[in-house]
């Protein structure tokens, strides 16, 4: 994808956004202790792999990650000119009586940690379920907020925000296209 | 790319793209039945009828858990229960279940292409479960699914297909989407059950013995002798049929040491495989039935958005 448009992140902002929400993880669950990641295919993955080998840097031990795919769980499947390829969910561990922080890369309507939220559930019973997002962009169609956040944006709905990842899934720059 | 049919009546109108989305759903879908809990609410609100004039057990069934694991409602009528035996026909009975506002019918007929004569009819989803001796497209992408699983690929392999090439929709769908997808399909059986000019299907060899067919094979794919269709009067008698065209564990060991050994059930134990085989090592035959869940799943979703999406 050709990447015309203002960078309101760059590469050393994303990475230092995502220390900071490190840092808040932890500090808000004190620890490590039953916390799980989980990303929401597929930006999300690449995010809760970068924010997890970041609490195991800090904590001295790792933190599972796990990816759900919510093309199942839509709301919209009949409004899709084309039908959606369905990716994989892998959850290889118990979610029950975990604190799970579910991560996505941009957080718009809302409408996505719904689903994400109802999958999750469909694997057992956390004992909560936190969200954290590289860019919050309002906009909001749901009572939905998120626990952690990079950067706000404010953003009109015609504009579109994108989070560019490199050739081996690192996140590089996000990128604001009218 | 996306999946823009509205109906699944045959391999041989999908292209190759079609055919890799549904078993790259199917790979997807296969976590769902591996979840405590196995529903997801994709296809909620949807009315699937599941109308069998054949009978069938695994296929049937299948779609109907494929169905309730998405969250749609299914219907099942089967022949001894419709209105068929009162004279009512194909048509007919179609607009009349229309009426009720079906989203999908899943339908197995004995006459090859009356999916075909249906979907003219119907404005909601066709998907073929089986039609006369033409094709059997969710058995064709569950066997490519199995083989996928195992050699992670399709294309360049040898697939041997054994038995009654000419009754088998099965064999057809397998031909149909194998040659798609890259795979060299070989059939043997008795001359009076190998359909002439098979060669012209695609990339298929036919081979006078089964040996030849099944030498350096990495797939062993065997038909079900169907005696319920002609299957009694196109050879002199099942013990001779197994002589010649039975796999055991003899002859297998001319494939490949790893191959695979297949087959749509139900099979005629002692018929066309010996007891053996079908418990062996070697056998994907209950791999193949769990497979069959994930990818009636994906052909629901598929057709489901295809047809909502015009």
């Amino acid at each position: 994808m050709t990447t015309e448009g203002t960078v309101i992140l760059d590469g050393t902002g994303v990475k230092r956004a995502l220390t900071r929400i490190a840092h808040e993880i932890l500090e808000k669950n004190k620890g490590v202790k039953g916390l799980v990641l989980v990303g929401i295919r597929t930006g999300g993955v690449h995010l809760a792999h970068e924010l997890a080998a970041r609490l195991s840097e800090i904590e001295g031990e790792k933190v599972p990650v796990g990816a759900v795919d919510i093309t199942l769980y839509r709301d919209d499947i009949k409004g899709h000119a084309e039908h959606l390829p369905v990716g994989k969910t892998e959850i290889p561990f118990t979610l029950e009586g975990q604190n799970v922080v579910l991560v996505d890369d941009v957080l718009y309507t809302g409408r996505t940690i719904r689903a994400a939220m109802d999958a999750l559930m469909d694997h057992g019973r956390p004992t909560s379920i936190q969200l954290a997002v590289l860019v919050d962009r309002g906009h909001r169609e749901l009572p939905i907020r998120a626990d952690f956040v990079g950067r706000n944006v404010p953003t009109s709905r015609t504009e579109n925000i994108q989070v560019m990842f490199d050739a081996a899934n690192k996140p590089t720059d996000v990128v604001l296209q009218k | 790319m996306g999946f823009k049919h509205k109906d699944i009546i045959a391999l041989r109108d999908l292209t190759k793209e079609d055919i890799e989305l549904l078993i790259s759903t199917a790979e997807s879908m296969r976590e769902i039945n591996s979840r405590d809990i196995k529903k997801v609410p994709t296809l909620r609100g949807k009315t699937i009828i599941n109308l069998f004039y054949e009978a069938s057990t695994r296929t049937r069934t299948s779609f109907e858990i494929a169905a309730k694991r998405l969250s749609a409602d299914t219907v099942n009528i089967s022949p001894s229960t419709s209105s068929a035996t009162k004279g009512e026909t194909l048509a007919d009975t179609a607009l009349n279940l229309l009426a009720m506002k079906p989203d999908i019918i899943v339908m197995r007929h004995a006459v090859s292409g009356s999916h075909y004569f249906l979907s003219q009819k119907v404005p909601c989803s066709i998907i073929n479960a089986g039609d006369g001796a033409h094709e059997h497209p969710s058995q064709g992408l569950l066997d490519m699914l199995t083989i996928k699983d195992k050699f992670g690929r399709l294309d360049g392999l040898k697939v041997a297909i054994v038995g009654d090439i000419t009754h088998s929709r099965v064999a057809r769908s397998d031909i149909q989407g194998l040659t798609k997808m890259g795979s060299h399909v070989f059939l043997a059986g008795p001359p009076t059950m190998v359909p002439p000019g098979a060669e012209r299907l695609g990339n298929v060899t036919v081979c006078p013995t089964m040996r030849e067919a099944i030498q350096d094979a990495d797939v062993v794919i065997m038909l079900r002798i169907q005696q319920e269709r002609q299957g009694k009067t196109l050879m002199p008698n099942a013990r001779e049929y197994s002589r010649y065209f039975g796999l055991n564990p003899e002859n297998l060991k001319l494939a490949k040491p790893d191959a695979m050994v297949m087959h749509p059930g139900p099979i005629n134990r002692g018929v066309e495989m010996s007891s053996y085989v079908v418990d062996g090592p070697q056998s994907h035959i209950l791999k193949q039935v769990e497979n069959g869940v994930a990818v009636r799943m994906a052909m629901l979703y598929h057709v489901c958005g295809g047809e909502l999406a015009e």
